[in-house]
């Protein structure tokens, strides 16, 4: 394939790739780059080298209490989605039944339509049946765009294992609760960690919903937010930011990394 | 008794054993979507007294939103925004996908993981990130003014329509970019060969077999955008400014300072029911445009 004149090395095309990459990343690298900088504004020419902000940020009650709230939601979120979702992946992948498009499609939903809309919607349903506005809100309505992603996730590594490993298993005689531990988990686990890994950055990272289903009690993208208002917390907003995007890029990383041979085949599962 | 039942149809039904393992799953959402959208559709009819809800039956929030100009104005602006930020996504992110499908041949997930690594990363940060780069003392003109090249800070950067179209091209482009791939990826190279053996240049061959055959991706990842970027309102709150709001902070200021909650709903389901028929009709429109070519 690689000496077909149809592949022959496009070099206007290889630069457009590499300055599309550059803008991709360097807009978010300006947090990181500005929050060493030794000035309350953001601006050219820097003023020179400083981790005070970082210092500063750590002194805070109030970002440790919110990244505490991030963590409870997000791992909560994060195993919830994962269990619901293994199950979920399961049954498409290994059972026929009737109106399997349709309820796929229901399940994808919520990772396109506007995040807005379910959160005004739960918003609406929570006061009308008098549940208080707390961190389990917040959490129910973050499970609901991490299911797709658990599903999605998980998909791939169902199709990509043998039924008849599991056939076998049953054949001779573990019930079924034992061959999903020792046949189906092991086989599934690097989508497991990825699923678990995918769901809690999402869930951390996610505001709209925390925005409109959250109580007294922010979680870490709410209290920046509320900080975006003080223009002279902005040096310790990039700081955070530089923090939450740096963790979240490893974690995705490791997760996307983790679950490599799955989401290849799933990307080019059509050839 | 029941239980009896229950295992002999897990064991006999391969349908029932699918939906018995779906149904967590499936019930959670079903729960958590259907049920608030039906209580978004009745409060959409009520509208307030004082501090609390008049639940009479009215459509006043849908005559409000037909005969005040605001709310139509809005709403357009909205489709606008957001169909050039479409356009333009899935046209600069296209070459991108063509090179990663036709010109990489070795470590192609790592191509894939970095598009769209900065996807996962928080929606928020993305755009607040935008908004250090394009401010008014911001990264473009404090560089600019530090090299010389201008005088002042370049005022249409920020709070406005184009920096909004800018963060939302850049924010969604992993998902233009993972449809358009798959789409090129799928398509059988020896199409190509055969154009070109019957005399076809790059660029004839391209317009006639390559771009027809990906466009399932292109209307995937329109779509895909066009959805979610119309409902957006971080974008348009923190970059948008009085000239680059959209329908979304309305919705959310009809929950919050407004407390309209009625209006707000009105408008929610106002704003659904219009992207449901933009992307119903996009997709029949390419259907049939498809169908007549081929």
């Amino acid at each position: 394939m690689s000496d077909s004149y149809i592949n022959k090395p496009n070099r206007p095309l290889q630069l457009y790739a590499i300055i599309f990459l550059i803008f991709l990343y360097v807009p978010v690298l300006f947090l990181p780059l500005f929050s060493f900088n030794d000035s309350i504004y953001v601006r050219f020419p820097m003023e020179g080298l400083t981790l005070q902000w970082y210092r500063e940020l750590m002194g805070r009650e109030a970002v440790w209490a919110a990244l505490m709230n991030s963590f409870k939601v997000g791992i909560t979120a994060s195993i919830v989605a994962t269990a619901l979702g293994i199950f979920g992946a399961k049954a498409i992948t290994r059972y026929r039944f009737h109106g399997k498009a349709p309820i796929v499609t229901f399940i994808m939903l919520p990772l396109v339509v506007p995040l807005i809309i379910f959160g005004v919607a739960l918003l609406v349903l929570m006061t009308s049946i008098g549940i208080p506005l707390s961190l389990y809100t917040v959490t129910i309505g973050h499970l609901i765009i991490c299911i797709p992603f658990a599903i999605a996730v998980l998909l791939p590594r169902f199709e990509g294992f043998d039924a008849s490993i599991e056939e076998a298993s049953a054949d001779l005689g573990e019930n079924a609760w034992w061959t999903f531990w020792r046949v189906t988990l092991p086989m599934i686990f690097p989508g497991v960690v990825a699923s678990l890994l995918l769901c809690f950055t999402v869930s951390f990272d996610e505001f709209i919903l925390a925005f409109f289903l959250n109580g007294t009690e922010a979680t870490l993208p709410m209290y920046i937010w509320g900080q975006l208002r003080f223009p002279q917390e902005f040096p310790s907003v990039l700081a955070l930011s530089s923090m939450i995007i740096a963790a979240s890029f490893i974690i995705v990383f490791f997760g996307q990394w983790i679950n490599r041979d799955a989401s290849i085949s799933s990307i080019e599962g059509g050839k | 008794m029941r239980v009896g039942w229950f295992q002999r149809q897990l064991h006999k039904s391969e349908a029932f054993r699918g939906y018995t393992l779906l149904s967590p799953a499936l019930i959670f959402l079903a729960a958590a979507i259907l049920i608030p959208f039906a209580i978004l559709v009745v409060m959409s009819f009520w509208t307030t007294a004082g501090f609390d809800f008049n639940r009479e039956f009215t459509p006043h929030n849908y005559q409000q939103i037909m005969e005040r100009p605001i709310y139509g104005a809005l709403l357009w602006r909205s489709l606008w925004i957001s169909t050039i930020a479409t356009v333009f996504t899935v046209v600069l992110c296209y070459p991108m996908a063509y090179y990663v499908a036709f010109h990489v041949h070795r470590n192609k997930m790592m191509w894939i993981v970095l598009m769209t690594l900065p996807f996962w990363t928080s929606y928020l940060l993305r755009v607040f990130a935008w908004k250090v780069v394009l401010g008014y003392e911001g990264v473009i003109n404090s560089g600019l003014m530090w090299a010389g090249w201008i005088e002042a800070p370049l005022e249409f950067l920020l709070y406005s329509p184009t920096a909004v179209i800018i963060t939302l091209a850049h924010a969604w482009a992993a998902f233009a970019i993972l449809p358009l791939y798959v789409s090129l990826e799928k398509i059988d190279k020896s199409l190509l060969e055969a154009a070109t053996d019957l005399g076809d240049g790059p660029v004839r061959r391209f317009f006639r077999i390559t771009f027809p055959l990906s466009m399932p991706g292109v209307i995937s990842a329109s779509i895909l955008i066009f959805i979610p970027t119309t409902g957006d309102y971080i974008t348009p709150a923190l970059l948008g400014g009085p000239d680059g709001m959209m329908i979304g902070n309305l919705i959310q200021a009809q929950f919050g300072a407004v407390n309209n909650w009625p209006m707000g709903a009105a408008l929610s389901i106002v704003l659904m029911l219009t992207i449901a028929a933009i992307s119903v009709a996009f997709i029949l429109v390419t259907f049939f445009v498809r169908k007549r070519i081929t």
